[in-house]
């Protein structure tokens, strides 16, 4: 097979995984675009911030900034926190995202949520060239994401539609992945630590600050269950 | 802020976003073999960073006040149940998220 084939098989391959991040990052793009011109910034600041941060919620997050006092060492620890769950998508991917060439950069840099979870989860078929299938997925997000933010912030306050609620296809999405991966797994220890733990943390911290304890909460959990883990053959 | 300064704070948060996805591929080196803690945290990991996710997706819901959470029950159920029966990914998806939005804008 020619490369330019090895492409186009896996572009076909890759598309329809892509498609509720389609309709989730078209839309949330519009939104976060039309929010920020909305609060009185320049077409260019979202579409600009778009394109470099690349994380959704951080970005949100960045309109806020901006408008408060200049301080760059504490947006630079907020991004830490907020963005922490990165790490665990990396180790994750590590062997993954291993063998893949000159691709790997731009699959670490477009790491979206979204991305991470097709890409960790997905089967990708037989044949297909795995390193090209995960790089669409993430080139094909990363434009999503990008044509949402440009419609959004040209549209300024112009459109009144009722899209109240579509943002749950991105929560659809990811409780369809958990079931995926589900469905490849022997045990379920790690996948019910991972819901339980965030589920407590979120309880007991409350949506601003549950993300860092359920890592930890999760990290020492998996620690202590290594050996019995390792046992079973989860480990391998 | 000036526009230096507003340049300044989000290039924080490019540095910040950057870091957190490239910081465990810097570390574990590519002529040494990743440590064994690593390698099983590799495997064992995705699966509880998918159930992070899904609570993750759900943190705004309010289960005190509103609709107590009621509409996102619902729908996830059905995105489940959709799942189980038929495996189709889009129809789960789709088939969740529409009743969800009808739930949202003319039942709650």
């Amino acid at each position: 097979m020619s490369p330019k084939h090895h492409r186009a098989q896996a572009l076909q391959a890759a598309f329809p995984y892509t498609i509720p991040i389609l309709t989730g990052f078209v839309f949330l793009g519009i939104a976060y675009g039309y929010y920020m011109t909305a609060e009185g910034f320049h077409a260019l600041y979202p579409i600009m911030i778009s394109l470099t941060v690349y994380a959704g919620s951080m970005e949100f997050v960045t309109v806020g900034l901006l408008k408060e006092a200049f301080d760059p060492l504490r947006v630079l620890m907020l991004t830490l926190m907020i963005n922490a769950r990165h790490l665990f998508y990396g180790v994750a991917m590590l062997d993954k995202y291993r063998a893949v060439g000159r691709k790997k950069f731009f699959l670490i840099y477009g790491m979206a949520d979204e991305t991470f979870s097709v890409n960790c989860a997905a089967e990708i078929p037989p044949g297909v060239d795995k390193g090209w299938f995960m790089l669409w997925v993430t080139v094909l997000d990363y434009c999503y994401w990008q044509v949402g933010t440009m419609v959004g912030a040209a549209l300024g306050s112009v459109v009144r539609i009722n899209t109240e609620g579509l943002s749950f296809v991105l929560t659809a999405l990811f409780v369809v992945l958990f079931l995926e991966q589900w469905r490849k797994e022997k045990t379920h220890h790690s996948a019910l630590l991972g819901l339980g733990a965030t589920l407590a943390c979120l309880l007991i911290f409350g949506n601003q600050n549950f993300i860092i304890p359920a890592m930890l909460v999760i990290l020492a959990g998996l620690t202590l269950l290594r050996k019995p883990l390792a046992k079973e053959g989860e480990s391998l | 802020m000036t526009l230096a300064q507003e340049l300044i704070t989000v290039g924080m948060i490019v540095l910040g976003t950057v870091a957190t996805r490239f910081l465990p591929f810097l570390l574990v080196s590519r002529k040494k073999p990743t440590p064994k803690y690593i390698q099983y945290l590799g495997v064992v990991l995705p699966a509880a960073a998918m159930g992070l996710l899904v609570i993750y997706s759900y943190k705004d819901v309010n289960l005190l006040g509103g609709s107590h959470g009621l509409p996102e029950l619902i729908a996830t159920l059905v995105v489940v149940g959709l799942h189980l029966w038929k495996r189709q990914m889009l129809l789960s998806i789709a088939g969740g998220t529409v009743l969800y939005m009808l739930l949202l804008q003319f039942v709650f």
